[in-house]
């Protein structure tokens, strides 16, 4: 009895042991705040990535493809059966874009995806991550498509009448072979292609093929019937990273983003056909829509384009038969649990020399690896702090035993046991450890609901964001209490706090009562 | 001859210091019977609060036993010494030896909360807390409950300590110097509370001290000298 009446009234009186705690209690503070807002960056994270990516992702080793998707995804449905809940083809390439902006000219490496909307929808997020959505400008019951807003049409209309229309860039035109499949399927599917202003290139106009300036012989020649302000044939929804800068607003003083192309805008894309070797091909198109996923490397490298447009312009079209060729298949599986399971039947399936076959987690493997290993080397280092103030604890313990010598002989004489004296300290660096750990808690789960506020605190006495939401496009700090890592976490503090009282109590229970009654 | 309550016989000590041995004790014999008030006297250094110890069970002889009624008790498991020290054996110490984080209350209920773990000591501590109120009135400190032992004059805090010492219903009190540190007066009341105690309750004393007139008022006085016994003064 007497154990816990003097440990507790110890906790009392001696203030020099709760200094000792207040490390143990920052210690456990901060590792919850970086738990959770890594677990909220963590999930957030993966969350956009997934959104990307889809749950399963079949790629063809050869960037020219393979043709026949109902083929191969009539095999998917027969391997996957009904846990399967949506499935698209698309074409994943490499090409450049080119925008002209200030009257010079901007080009950047890009990741060209065709896409069919309806189908992308159906594998994961689409319209969420298209700025129109965002902005409210379109329905948000409707199906993303490859029409322009009133708002771009518009805009685009203005911008044909106004003619500032100025692009330069000089043809390049490939060296086609006339008698390729590729410049033939072009030229059987590409007729429509929309004209540029003399000495631009219009995206693919077959070669041979009379190149019609729209603007300037607008009056001259209304019998082409080509409306000027109508989108190209092709058309991208543009990430945001490609076409954006930041700038500080010179009188909010705030970061701004610029955007450098708009939608309705014409911009120029070259990638390559599938022939051997692969040839440039150039094209235009008309930018639909801005992607913003939130995952910079995304939305500084993807260029959604329509599916069709790109796979004539690559020739991936079978003359005659018409079969198109696909690059991945996207997988959506009702229960992302059956993945794996999923994946080992398609790996079984699929020639491995043909395909590869990734849930989304695979093909990030690299990047989510990176974040756990920054999330446990963080958490070995903030346990380390606890570690510290451990020792802080075991120093201070030993300066009580001292102190509390002749007490302790005292309690001997009157009938303590060796066990008793040291349970008295046990006892007290348990109870340091769970007010400290309790403290802390409350503290770090304190900060997390608050985060947001004294981030904007901070930013206000610092005179600069602490928290820059242009660069992880959160608006707010995301956080993610696990109720489990708490638990952890506190039993650590508390499990230190008890260990580093074992070697004083170990000495104070060695005392020999009469050396101890004569200490002074 | 009745077998005495407590007796150490041929007891022989030494500490060291460093590499010397120093001998304090060299072969003391000391007895006391039941309801006996002892007082064993010598100059410091005679080896006298070292006797108390060994009597006490707070140390072992090098040589000789330690026995309670005729039974070794000195080479019992620490376990053991430790019970018989809470149940048996009453200490009064020349400097008090309050715990100061505790109430004089709480201090006088020490041996109790020592003896019974939390579990049999909660159900019954109202009980405890009388009994610890009515030694408290004793020993005359009811209105110094809630203090602590910094707020207590010496006497009132060794008068404190004899009412612990009391709470354990203990057979022997074994006093070292208990009027030290006190002036004469209240020295004094001191020891006519030991002796009300001694005739009132027959409790055996065994009672260290180096001041003659203290030591006088005993039933049998040991006169110790450089660890070795001098003499056995009989008091009528």
């Amino acid at each position: 009895m007497y154990k816990y009446l003097l440990a507790t009234r110890y906790l009392r009186t001696r203030f020099i042991a709760l200094a000792s705690i207040i490390s143990v209690m920052l210690g456990v503070a901060t590792m919850i705040v970086v738990n959770s807002v890594m677990a909220g960056f963590s999930v957030e994270m993966k969350d956009r990535l997934h959104g990307v990516l889809a749950d399963v992702i079949i790629s063809t080793a050869s960037m020219n493809g393979v043709a026949d998707a109902d083929r191969w995804m009539d095999m998917i449905e027969n391997i996957g059966g009904d846990q399967i809940e949506g499935m698209t083809t698309s074409v994943e390439v490499y090409g450049m874009m080119t925008f002209k902006y200030a009257n010079e000219p901007i080009t950047r490496p890009v990741t060209l995806v065709g896409i069919e909307p309806r189908g992308k929808a159906s594998v994961g997020p689409l319209k969420e991550y298209l700025g129109s959505y965002q902005d409210g400008l379109r329905d948000s019951n409707s199906v993303p498509n490859w029409e322009l807003t009133d708002e771009a049409q518009e805009y685009r209309e203005n911008w044909v009448v106004r003619g500032s229309w100025e692009e330069t860039v000089e043809p390049s035109w490939p060296e086609f072979d006339e008698t390729s499949e590729s410049s033939t399927s072009i030229e059987e599917t590409d007729s429509q292609t929309p004209n540029f202003a003399e000495g631009t290139s219009p995206a693919v106009t077959p070669p041979g093929e009379e190149i019609v300036n729209p603007f300037l012989n607008q009056e001259s020649e209304p019998e082409t019937e080509t409306d000027p302000a109508a989108p190209l044939k092709g058309r991208v929804y543009i990430g945001h990273g490609l076409i954006s800068y930041q700038m500080t607003d010179p009188k909010t003083g705030t970061m701004v983003d610029r955007l450098m192309v708009r939608p309705g805008d014409d911009i120029q894309l070259s990638t390559v056909n599938t022939a051997l070797p692969p040839g440039p091909v150039s094209l235009g198109v008309t930018v639909i829509d801005i992607l913003k996923t939130g995952m910079s490397e995304y939305d500084s490298n993807l260029v959604y384009c329509n599916l069709d447009y790109l796979q004539d312009v690559r020739g991936m079209v079978h003359p005659g038969t018409n079969v198109r060729d696909f690059t991945t298949i996207q997988i959506k599986l009702k229960d992302y649990s059956q993945a794996g399971e999923l994946v080992k039947k398609l790996k079984a399936a699929f020639p491995p020399d043909m395909f590869i076959v990734q849930t989304w987690e695979d093909k990030q493997g690299p990047l989510l690896a990176a974040v756990e290993m920054e999330s446990a080397i963080l958490n070995v280092l903030l346990f380390l702090i606890i570690a510290v103030a451990g020792f802080g604890i075991l120093a201070i313990f030993f300066m009580i035993v001292v102190e509390k010598t002749r007490d302790i002989g005292i309690m001997k004489a009157l009938g303590a046991s060796a066990s008793g004296i040291m349970s008295i300290f046990l006892s007290y660096g348990l109870a340091l450890g769970i007010v400290g750990s309790g403290v802390g808690v409350a503290i770090g789960l304190l900060f997390v609901g608050y985060i947001n506020e004294i981030e904007t605190g901070l930013s206000w006495v610092t005179g600069r964001p602490v928290f820059n939401e242009d660069i992880y496009y959160f608006s707010e700090i995301p956080t993610m209490v696990s109720p489990w890592m708490v638990f952890w976490v506190a039993l650590g503090a508390i499990t230190i706090a008890v260990l580093a009282s074992i070697l004083p109590a170990r000495r104070a229970a060695r005392l020999h009562p009469v050396q101890s009654l004569r200490y002074e | 001859m009745p077998t005495p309550q407590i007796s150490a016989v041929s007891i022989q000590k030494s500490y060291r210091k460093g590499e010397l041995r120093v001998p304090v004790l060299k072969g003391v014999n000391a007895a006391a019977n039941k309801g006996e008030f002892l007082s064993i006297i010598g100059q410091s250094g005679s080896g006298k609060s070292t006797l108390l110890h060994l009597m006490g069970l707070l140390d072992s002889p090098d040589v000789g036993e330690v026995r309670l009624d005729g039974q070794r008790v000195d080479n019992l498991p620490s376990k053991t010494r430790d019970e018989l020290r809470n149940r048996v054996f009453g200490f009064i110490f020349q400097f008090y030896h309050l715990l100061p984080e505790l109430t004089l209350q709480e201090n006088v209920l020490t041996p109790l909360m020592i003896r019974h773990p939390l579990w049999t000591y909660w159900p019954r501590r109202k009980h405890y807390r009388e009994m610890a109120l009515d030694i408290i009135d004793q020993v005359g400190l009811s209105h110094r409950l809630k203090h602590r032992p910094s707020e207590l004059s010496g006497g009132e805090m060794q008068r404190a300590a004899i009412a612990r010492a009391l709470i354990a219903q203990p057979e022997i009190l074994l006093a070292d110097e208990p009027t030290g540190n006190l002036d004469s007066e209240t020295g004094g009341e001191i020891m006519d509370l030991l002796h009300r105690l001694n005739e009132e309750q027959q409790l055996t004393i065994i009672m260290v001290t180096h001041d003659e007139s203290v030591a006088a008022s005993a039933h049998r006085t040991i006169r110790l000298a450089q660890g070795q016994m001098e003499q056995v003064e009989k008091v009528a």
